[in-house]
């Protein structure tokens, strides 16, 4: 399965073992795109991050892959939509160590590092659309 | 699809290696195994070698510290082994600390960290006893 610049791949997320469908499909397209290999584990860990957390706070939802291209660089972009709770206080959300659930509170904000783009829109009682972007070197 | 991690039993180590990208439920079914091998065989040491991921996310690092916690409460010692430097690298940026648990480059290293460890251990428990006759 390989995410070509002109076709983002869709991955479902309805239970942990598409969070390693998601991983697989971004190591794809961050081959595609020629990210090194840090950046392509840094995009992959985000990826998982956040499919992680669609799937527990947001109920389940769908991630998008895609190879993008902006003034001739190439880079992978990953878009996560669920229509869960959503998040009430963001900038706690991506507070390192903060967790409503059980986890290590690192998902949000950990990945937001991991990656060059992080884009965050979230309506309490609507969903989470959270959209990352690794640009190649 | 496989559904088990094997863990291999080597005198009173009990060793790990996971070679497949884990799925979240594999990871706990691990941690669940390596426990009750530890209590089953009296292992004193854990060694994990994680040389055939690439990707460790926080789940899985949790998973990771979790199992090194509770195999020492089980009186053994756990040595992880084999990170990539990618992940090494993306570890730290993500902030995992991997609290607890001992590091070594390779499975070779990490046999000999642990043994010992598991030597020393053995002695002072050894020099308790001495000791007690004083």
């Amino acid at each position: 399965m390989t995410a070509a610049s002109d076709s983002p791949v869709e991955v479902t997320l309805t239970s942990d073992s598409d969070v390693v469908r998601v991983r697989q499909v971004v190591r794809d397209a961050a081959t595609a795109a020629a990210l090194t290999l840090v950046d392509q584990t840094k995009v992959i860990t985000a990826a998982s991050e956040i499919a992680r957390n669609t799937l527990t706070y947001g109920g389940g939802g769908t991630s998008t892959v895609e190879v993008v291209c902006r003034n001739g660089t190439q880079g992978v972009a990953v878009e996560f939509v669920d229509a869960g709770p959503g998040i009430h206080d963001v900038d706690l959300a991506l507070t390192d160590g903060w967790t409503s659930g059980t986890g290590l509170g690192l998902g949000l904000s950990g990945a937001k590092r991991l990656v060059d783009e992080f884009a965050l829109d979230t309506t309490p009682g609507v969903g989470t659309t959270v959209r990352i972007t690794k640009w190649r070197r | 699809m496989i559904d088990r991690i094997p863990v291999l039993r080597i005198e009173d180590i009990l060793l790990v290696s996971i070679q497949v990208d884990l799925q979240d439920h594999i990871a706990i079914q691990l941690q669940d195994d390596l426990s009750n091998k530890i209590v089953e065989t009296g292992a004193k040491g854990v060694l994990i070698d994680i040389s055939g991921l690439s990707v460790v996310d926080s789940f899985i690092g949790r998973m990771i510290s979790t199992t090194a916690s509770v195999s020492r409460v089980l009186d053994a010692e756990t040595v992880l082994v084999g990170m990539q430097p990618a992940v090494a690298i993306t570890l730290v940026e993500l902030g995992l600390t991997l609290d607890g648990v001992r590091t070594a480059l390779n499975v070779d290293r990490g046999l000999r960290l642990l043994r010992a460890d598991i030597a020393t251990r053995n002695l002072m428990s050894g020099a308790g006893d001495d000791r007690s006759f004083g």
